[in-house]
């Protein structure tokens, strides 16, 4: 069942990605990778909360959260188009955006599951630690 | 619509190949299985990248699979749930494995990939 779960989140999370891809590139066309980015900062955010809120505090059933968060969430960002985004625009010359794409995945994507993280604990006596 | 049916199998497949490795790898301090699939991932999309696959094997291997093979919000949640514990060393290994990591195994697959 659980793979069920992982398999449908992760047909879902990837189409949405793709959908976002394809939308950022049409609107914006200005060659920096905005679809990753936007996929990879909400998805960081959502699990954060997630985790804390709902996985920690044992408010779902194991299949769907790993449906949710292993499968859609998992999914949905990505760090390899990351890794390879960065090459190539390395690659093409465009050292400025590299480097700004690179600040700020590293530090926005911690910054954002840090806040979900927050957001999700807010009403816990002991803020999640050790609990896996 | 051939391309939404790519990219969610390849997402599909992804997917549960990265929940197979996460169960099979033993627990750490440090998460190794994220560390793995992305590593792994990031090479292999550079390979793809590198010899030039295009279309719909393009959506279905890296698009799909391989964006969902590896994860970011994972590695970020793991990492804030180490910063809770106070774990320094860990912190830092796994955030420079990660990103020093991910780049260097996708340029070697970029160049592999454009050598065969």
């Amino acid at each position: 069942m659980v793979y069920i779960g992982v398999a449908l989140g992760g047909m879902l999370g990837s189409l949405l990605r793709y959908i976002l891809s394809l939308v950022t590139a049409n609107i914006l066309n200005d060659g920096f990778p905005t679809g990753t980015l936007i996929a990879n900062l909400a998805g960081s955010l959502f699990l954060g909360w997630f985790t804390s809120r709902l996985i920690e505090q044992k408010k779902l059933d194991a299949v769907w959260a790993a449906a949710i968060g292993t499968g859609i969430t998992g999914s949905f960002t990505t760090f390899s188009t990351f890794s390879l985004e960065t090459l190539l625009l390395l690659e093409t010359g465009h050292i400025g955006m590299a480097s700004l794409y690179i600040l700020i995945s590293v530090l926005g994507g911690l910054f954002f599951a840090a806040a979900g993280y927050k957001l999700g604990s807010k009403n816990k006596s002991r803020p999640g630690v050790g609990v896996k | 619509m051939i391309e939404f049916v790519m990219v969610a199998a390849g997402g599909m497949a992804g997917a549960l190949l990265r929940f197979q490795v996460q169960r099979i790898t033993p627990i750490m301090t440090v998460p190794l299985a994220t560390i793995i699939v992305n590593l792994i991932g990031s090479f292999l999309l550079g390979l793809m990248i590198g010899a030039g696959i295009h279309g719909n094997l393009y959506l279905f291997g890296a698009v799909g699979f391989m964006g969902a093979f590896t994860t970011f919000s994972t590695l970020n949640v793991d990492l804030v749930k180490l910063i809770l514990n106070k774990r320094a060393k860990p912190i830092l290994f796994y955030t420079l494995a990660t990103y020093i990591g991910g780049l260097l195994s996708g340029v070697a697959g970029l160049w592999i990939g454009r050598v065969i």
